[in-house]
């Protein structure tokens, strides 16, 4: 069961540290400032629960630590969801990605409130708050960009469609999701798609937006660590200096 | 004119605890009101400045300066009888 | 003479520190440069964001990114601030963005330098924002009131940035030996550039005199600059390395470090744009205002439909 808790707890601190990542590479290139910081807002929210997530893992597996987890680890033992690691094509997919991430954020932290796992609870108790708002706020954009201008509606539908097939990946079990719902440490992911599909179909219908067909589209995924080919671009980059400076503390 | 601008431009008030007055501390700009108040958050309350915040639009405000600033505010200046230090009271009155 | 008694007027406001708002007379002259100086201030953080941007991908611990990330932001919010206190003079943020585009405004010349190293964060806070804080310090006192309010609310929260930067430095000198010449490298590229943040001396100052008249400015180049070598000499006694000025002396008579003619062909050189550091930095703030034209579109036609739903609700 430690194995299995270690692996979900990577899935959530990956997950997080990743979107932190790709919204970080979005610093400075915003519509409008305003916009600039409150997106940075979501990175540092974000980083922080990657943070405590990858603690935690660090804690359970012994003698190592979230940096070591962060910027030492090859990337087959990354656990991140594979929509975390598309790109920011543009704006569009940047607030899509949000999107689709934060409302199933909203579901999944709402239910791991009452993990039989204490500290799993502890984190997310402190997230759900950040990621209310979140939603909140990528609800609001795709609202402005489904209801905006004829240009901006194709370019959400674009992102919401091409996007959809990796939503797959965040209801589909595999045996760390059997072994956590066992033992009462989280839901099974497929009892998340439910509710996630009623409050996601919800705002892209009120946005003017069509809700793409279900298809298949893995039989492996980010969470079994099994990656796009993103994954590797970004780790090259993130993880450079710890590996080239074996040696050195930062 | 192109359709393209930055929005309109907001003036943001924050009430740092509950109880206090409500204290202009900047502005920012956003296009719908939804935007104005989720910006004002983001901006300026990083550092945990916020219990509440106002905002209005800046063209919405009605300000003094306009108008001849002299004959706005002095008249009031020799009503003195309207602060308490005005008033001679004898030692040893308390509580008044 | 109608407008000799108001400037006579607007001459005893200043001299008695009272601060000029939006709506207060105020000479022509006194307008244009604080829109010159307030916008170039706030584009000096817009752009200024780019640098440090170029290794928030790259910092090489979790801490370390979050304080970078959370500081790139701060200085977006000063840059806003800034924004909005130089459109109290009646200019709007769009024309800023064009003039900044068509290369008609300047922004602070030290961000046309390249962020080599990780240890380039570490110079950068220091350094150059050790430079910036001293001079915004000093605003703080400056005569128009909206730019006085956000100095102060901009030295209030730039506090801890030249920490991070000397933190990093500290790291870095305390480090390994590669890490320690990672340091000092940082340090011989940023110093000098550093020092030219105020700008030339006294005596070359085209604005000078007449912004320290009305209080825009309230010291001179040199003596800001003097303050910003005498503080950061002292600091880098603490790491081990080495400044890159061979004549850097304590001077018993002024109580000032003295320093070596700075090279001003270098400076004119970089704040005329030549080299490829100006181009990179326009280029990346026009193609992010491209890229995000049809969003702000979508955001303003959205404002305009949910106007119209209520009015006809």
């Amino acid at each position: 069961m430690k194995d299995e808790l270690i692996d979900y707890c990577l899935r959530l601190g990956d997950s997080s540290l990743i979107l932190s990542h790709r919204i970080a590479e979005y610093c400075s290139k915003a519509p409008i400032l305003e916009e600039d910081l409150a997106i940075t807002n979501v990175g540092l929210d974000l980083l922080g629960q990657a943070e405590n997530f990858l603690n935690y893992a660090a804690k359970l597996k012994g003698n190592t630590t979230a940096d070591i987890l962060t910027f030492k680890r090859r990337e087959g033992d990354f656990r991140c969801l594979h929509l975390v690691q598309t790109p920011n094509t543009d704006f569009a997919y940047i607030l899509a990605r949000q999107f689709l991430m934060d409302s199933y954020h909203q579901i999944l932290f709402n239910k791991l409130l009452n993990s039989k796992d204490e500290t799993i609870s502890g984190i997310s108790k402190k997230a759900i708050k950040e990621v209310n708002y979140h939603l909140d706020r990528s609800s609001d954009w795709i609202k402005r960009l489904g209801l905006g201008t004829k240009e901006s509606n194709d370019r959400i539908q674009n992102a919401i469609n091409n996007l959809w097939m990796y939503t797959d990946e965040l209801f589909t079990d595999n045996s760390t999701d059997l072994s956590m719902e066992k033992n009462k440490i989280s839901p099974l992911s497929s009892n998340l798609k439910k509710e996630w599909s009623e409050l996601v179909v919800k705002t892209l219908r009120d946005s003017e937006i069509e809700v793409p067909k279900d298809v298949f589209y893995s039989l492996k995924y980010g969470k079994d660590g099994f990656h796009t080919e993103y994954l590797g671009y970004i780790l090259a980059e993130m993880q450079h200096l710890p590996l080239l400076y074996p040696d050195a503390t930062w | 004119m192109s359709s393209d601008d930055q929005g309109i431009l907001w003036e943001v008030f924050i009430q740092v605890k509950a109880g206090r007055a409500y204290k202009h501390v900047g502005s920012l700009h956003a296009y719908d009101k939804e935007m104005a108040m989720k910006s004002a958050r983001d901006l300026y309350t990083r550092r945990n400045e916020g219990n509440g915040i106002w905002i209005v639009k800046s063209e919405d405000i009605v300000s003094s300066e306009a108008i001849d600033g002299e004959a706005f505010f002095d008249p009031s200046n020799d009503k003195v009888y309207r602060h308490p230090t005005f008033y001679k009271i004898p030692d040893g009155v308390k509580h008044i | 003479m109608e407008n000799e008694r108001k400037l006579e007027e607007f001459q005893q406001k200043i001299d008695a520190n009272i601060k000029i708002e939006p709506k207060d007379w105020m000479p022509e002259k006194y307008r244009q440069t604080l829109i010159r100086q307030i916008s170039q201030h706030a584009h000096s953080e817009i752009i200024g964001m780019q640098p440090e941007g170029n290794w928030l991908t790259r910092a090489p611990s979790l801490r370390a990114k979050k304080i970078l990330m959370a500081k790139i932001q701060d200085e977006a919010g000063h840059g806003l601030y800034l924004y909005c206190a130089a459109e109290t003079l009646g200019v709007k943020r769009e024309q800023f963005l064009q003039w900044l585009h068509e290369g008609k405004a300047k922004y602070s010349s030290v961000f046309n330098y390249p962020t080599l190293t990780w240890a380039d964060m570490g110079a950068v806070g220091w350094l150059v924002d050790g430079a910036a804080i001293v001079n915004q310090v000093s605003l703080q006192g400056t005569s128009y009131g909206p730019y006085s309010r956000a100095m102060v609310k901009i030295c209030m929260e730039e506090s801890f940035h030249q920490r991070q930067g000397f933190e990093i430095m500290v790291q870095l000198a305390k480090g390994t030996e590669e890490q320690k010449q990672m340091a000092q490298d940082a340090l011989n590229r940023w110093w000098w550039p550093s020092i030219m943040m105020f700008g030339p001396h006294d005596s070359e100052s085209a604005h000078s005199n007449q912004s320290l008249k009305w209080k825009i400015k309230r010291e001179s180049n040199d003596e800001l600059r003097q303050r910003y070598i005498n503080k950061t000499i002292e600091q880098g006694q603490h790491l081990g390395l080495t400044f890159p000025d061979p004549n850097l002396k304590f001077n018993e008579e002024t109580k000032n470090y003295d320093y070596s003619p700075i090279d001003w062909d270098e400076f004119w050189n970089v704040v005329k744009g030549n080299g490829p550091g100006n181009k990179l930095r326009i280029n990346h703030h026009i193609k992010a205002h491209e890229d995000g034209k049809w969003v702000r579109e979508a955001a303003k036609a959205y404002s305009k439909k949910i106007n119209l739903s209520k009015k006809i609700a």
